[in-house]
């Protein structure tokens, strides 16, 4: 082989340099990753990186100059105030979704049994409450419930009955928050399930049928087994969502009376901003962090293996 | 070939005349740098237009460039921002603070003595409640301002109060520089009767005891005056006192001659009670009135704006002042500190509280003159009595004080003392388990 031909054979660094960046370029795994970076970039920045500085604040005192510890947990814990937003916003937040996930499953059905060519409009009618912005809509239903010219109260007295201090009193307040909350996130749910009914195969209820079920029987031995995912990682998103909530108990009762409407995010809000001390702000809003990843493990390790064992 | 339309000579002369630019001064707007301003949104919708054109004067004059954005507290929007840019370490040059965020923000703010020395030797000392609010090591760390800064006095329906308490108000509280004889009995005990007999006759006092400022405010005014302090200036605990029990048991009586839905209004419930026709008084700034007379000129041609009662330990007012800070991180600061000196003249101050119907009030009581609040009216005189005057003989209060400002802020916002007439008023708790639910809060505060 001539000295000409050995040099036209061997590749200069350059040429490699380019080859192994073409190659790099042209591997799926690289493309996959340049094509989510974007989505990993928008997660990073406005996800992680601000819960990560939330937990960050959470242990730092009240005037952000020294680090504590777990000290603004513990002494959250040893409140009394505290204690009560806890089981307030448990006792909500479950509440809530067990409504919500009862009414959206009831509507699901109904809807479902309707002809489809009718569906349309009763679905866009029931989705209303959802796409409404919430903010919106509650002040709506604050003035539904104003405490001095509830149009509600005038209803009530227009047939002879007394008037409910629908903000005012604890029992009634909270009952107003919760019956808000079901009214704006039962539609997500009749949604979700309806799109479940819909996948669930005919033929098993005709077998069904044919093995002499009823109506109950039906339910409880295929609708609600081929809907267990969806119910799952429903129930797990709107409870995320429910105990997260802030707009309702903001404006219709700002988490009186006496603190007995409370939150965690409204409470949050006044230690944390109105109050001026963030780390505390801080520590009451990563409080059910924990409990509600544990609680969203669980789910979804659950719902992995059912889809496992279809497969 | 391409043959060039510019000769060599042509070319050497342009160059020379762009080398010599920066030596020719030219003013242009923004040749002073650019200077970033967060005032607060204000409630009287031509208030925002008026300080732009008044900040446009400057920016003419100065050659600065100004932006300027209007932030709402509605929904406490302005809380948010200032959070967010003294988290970030970036924002505006300067930013208007309400009542308690110049002490939370202390750190983060440049020290405005020299702006503050200047005016108070030009327009005269200020509320000493300023210094407990915007000094922080001994150093002013904001100017207070008159934009967004009101007092809570009395309004209430002079027809309704002289047929049926026998208390002509404007015979009490004149629109004049001297108060009636009979002022000196206006006293929290007359204001109990007066409640009674107007909730007797059907228009109940609009007060309000829930969670928002307006409730707190005119609480925290009966509490001082009767010398009932939950913590002391040096922090400590003194909510167990029979000032406090008294004080209670006062509000207990009172709470019965006023709507049962009291615990849940919020800061447009007195305002709605007194314009529909509803209240006989609430205790709040003109802007109650103001929608009267827009939308219930009846109710407003007999509304009068007074004082507030006296205590044992004194007459006091609730007042809520604004504040204009400067970022110790801004861009601009000699800019915005030479805005705020210049905005807090007369000559600026007047216009500007003139185009919002009097309802901001100067921070100086050499300013407290102004003609708008004689002429403003029907009735001609009734907000006469909206700023304060020596004939009042009252003092500046804010609901929590003497309590360290880091303490007294969380009672404030947290609205301890709304909470403890609610438990003894509305779920009729004993006031010796109040006043130790109480304690335990304040426990917690002062940690």
């Amino acid at each position: 082989m001539s000295q000409a031909s050995i040099a036209t054979a061997q590749p200069t660094a350059a040429g490699y340099r380019t080859g192994g960046l073409h190659s790099l370029m042209r591997r799926r795994s690289t493309i996959a990753f340049l094509m989510c970076l974007p989505l990993l970039i928008i997660i990073l920045g406005l996800v992680l990186y601000p819960a990560v500085y939330s937990m960050w604040l959470s242990m730092l005192n009240r005037r952000m100059t020294a680090f504590v510890g777990l000290n603004n947990f513990t002494f959250l814990l040893s409140r009394d105030t505290f204690q009560m937003v806890v089981m307030q916003s448990v006792f909500f937040a479950v509440t809530a979704v067990v409504l919500k996930a009862v009414i959206g499953f009831v509507l699901a059905h109904l809807m479902h049994n309707i002809p489809s060519g009718q569906q349309r409009i009763w679905r866009g009618l029931l989705l209303v409450p959802w796409v409404i912005p919430l903010a919106m809509s509650t002040l709506g239903w604050w003035w539904l419930f104003d405490p001095s010219y509830s149009a509600i109260n005038w209803a009530l007295t227009g047939i002879g009955l007394d008037p409910v201090p629908w903000l005012g009193a604890t029992w009634w307040a909270r009952i107003s928050v919760i019956l808000v909350n079901t009214w704006y996130g039962a539609p997500f749910f009749l949604i979700m399930y309806l799109a479940a009914l819909k996948s669930v195969p005919e033929q098993l209820y005709e077998a069904a049928a044919i093995d002499g079920a009823s109506a109950v029987q039906k339910l409880i031995y295929v609708t609600l087994p081929m809907m267990r995912n969806i119910i799952s990682i429903t129930v797990l998103f709107s409870l995320i969502i429910t105990f997260a909530n802030f707009d309702i108990v903001r404006i219709l009762t700002n988490g009186g009376p006496q603190d007995q409407t409370h939150l965690f995010a409204t409470y949050a809000f006044q230690v944390g901003i109105q109050s001026g001390d963030i780390p505390l702000g801080a520590a009451v809003s990563l409080f059910m962090f924990p409990l509600l990843a544990v609680f969203a493990y669980f789910t979804l390790r659950g719902v992995t293996q059912r889809s496992k064992e279809q497969m | 070939m391409l043959k060039s339309k510019v000769s060599r000579r042509r070319a050497l002369q342009l160059g020379a005349a762009a080398a010599a630019l920066p030596l020719v001064h030219i003013r242009t707007a923004g040749a002073a740098g650019r200077l970033t301003i967060g005032f607060w949104d204000h409630w009287v919708p031509v208030g925002n237009d008026a300080m732009r054109k008044m900040v446009a004067k400057w920016e003419e004059q100065t050659k600065t460039e100004v932006v300027i954005d209007f932030i709402t507290s509605v929904g406490n929007k302005n809380l948010l921002t200032i959070a967010a840019e003294s988290q970030a370490r970036t924002g505006h040059d300067i930013l208007a603070f309400p009542t308690w965020e110049v002490l939370n923000n202390a750190r983060n703010l440049e020290p405005v003595d020299d702006v503050v020395k200047r005016l108070v030797a030009k327009y005269g000392s200020l509320d000493p409640i300023m210094d407990y609010l915007a000094k922080s090591e001994g150093v002013y760390r904001a100017m207070p301002t008159f934009v967004g800064s009101q007092n809570k006095p009395c309004c209430a329906r002079f027809d309704i109060f002289k047929e049926q308490v026998g208390l002509d108000l404007r015979e009490m509280c004149p629109a004049g520089e001297t108060m009636g004889p009979s002022y000196d009995q206006w006293t929290w005990d007359t204001f109990l009767v007066a409640a009674e007999k107007c909730h007797k006759a059907g228009y109940p006092f609009g007060l309000p005891m829930g969670t928002f400022s307006d409730a707190v405010d005119w609480v925290g005014a009966v509490f001082r005056s009767n010398g009932a302090q939950l913590v002391d200036e040096k922090g400590k605990i003194t909510v167990k006192s029979d000032q406090v029990k008294s004080t209670l048991e006062w509000f207990k009586k009172l709470c019965q001659y006023l709507p049962g839905d009291v615990y849940s209004w919020d800061d447009a419930s007195n305002n709605r009670s007194l314009i529909s026709g509803k209240a006989a008084l609430i205790m709040n700034p003109p802007s109650a009135w103001a929608t009267a007379k827009k939308d219930a000129p009846k109710v407003a041609e007999n509304c009068w704006t007074f004082p507030t009662p006296a205590g044992s330990q004194g007459r006091y007012i609730p007042y809520l002042p604004y504040f204009w800070g400067v970022w110790s991180f801004a861009r601009n600061k000699p800019a915005a500190k030479e805005l705020i000196e210049w905005l807090m003249q007369r000559e600026q101050v007047e216009p500007l509280v003139t185009a919002v119907s009097g309802y901001d009030l100067p921070p100086f009581a050499s300013m407290a003159n102004f003609p708008v609040w004689q002429n403003e009216g029907p009735p001609p005189g009734t907000i006469s009595n909206y700023p304060t005057k020596p004939s009042h003989k009252v003092k500046a209060s804010i609901a929590a004080v003497p309590a360290p400002p880091e303490v007294a802020v969380q009672i404030y916002n947290q609205a301890t003392m709304t909470k403890m007439i609610a438990r003894v008023a509305q779920s009729n708790e004993p006031i010796e388990r109040v006043v130790a639910w109480a304690q335990g809060e304040l426990e917690g505060f002062t940690r």
